[in-house]
């Protein structure tokens, strides 16, 4: 079975095969790092007992090509691979798996947290989180992937 | 002319289904389909200044003009990572 590069759906995260997945460029890469989010047991003070996400899953592929592109466009020798993961996911689990490989490392850090800022930023995902005492929906970012304010301050982030 | 609205997490709930059928006028934009829908679910409007939206599963301004059979797409904040 091939592990295409960028993926969201129930399944499990598998960080091996998503380092597999992206390769070595046939021997030109000197640095690949990896990122899992996690489910954490607290969140603003609420001891949380697990996560629901949900996505809109055919925008979500194409934000993530989207993003794939402005990475390779920014840090030319580099190439990423991106999985969310949607439904109930108890804490400890993995609800994102991020690879960036290039030929240099500062560039597979840069691009790697570059990706995660943009998933955060424009990627159509929604987290319920249920806790002690109910359960509420997260609202963090309005997507809007042309906004090139947002877009640069990832790219500060990255590069800090 | 008739186009699909497709409602996510919270605005799915508000709504009670994440998919409704709607008839409206022919050039219609984002915009009056989302009027006309928080004219109908008032707990939708706070969301006016907040939300994204997106045509047949692609990103889209308010004032993007429909065609018939669009799928138009209402997206609040979003939480992922």
């Amino acid at each position: 079975v091939t592990t295409p590069l960028l993926a969201i759906g129930p399944s499990r995260v598998d960080i091996d095969a998503l380092v597999s997945a992206v390769g070595n460029a046939g021997g030109a890469d000197g640095a690949v790092v990896t990122f899992l989010g996690l489910v954490r047991n607290h969140n603003q003070g609420r001891r949380v007992l697990y996560l629901e996400y949900e996505a809109f899953e055919l925008l979500g592929v194409k934000t993530f090509e989207r993003i794939a592109d402005e990475v390779v466009r920014r840090w030319p020798d580099t190439r990423i691979a991106l999985h969310h993961r949607t439904g109930r996911l108890d804490i400890g689990e993995a609800s994102v798996a991020i690879v960036a490989a290039s030929a240099h490392r500062s560039n597979a850090y840069a691009a790697c947290r570059y990706t995660i800022e943009r998933v955060k930023q424009i990627a159509p995902v929604w987290k319920r989180e249920f806790f002690d005492g109910g359960d509420v929906w997260i609202e963090g970012a309005t997507a809007d992937p042309d906004d090139e304010a947002a877009r640069t301050q990832a790219e500060r982030v990255a590069c800090a | 002319m008739r186009v699909t609205v497709r409602l996510f997490a919270r605005l799915r709930d508000i709504a009670g289904t994440s998919e409704l059928p709607r008839e409206v006028a022919p050039g219609a934009t984002i915009a009056a389909v989302w009027r006309e829908l928080a004219g109908e679910y008032p707990d939708l409007a706070p969301y006016e200044r907040s939300i994204s939206s997106a045509v047949n599963a692609d990103y889209a301004r308010m004032d993007h003009e429909l065609r018939e059979g669009d799928e138009v797409a209402f997206l609040p904040p979003v939480s992922g990572g």
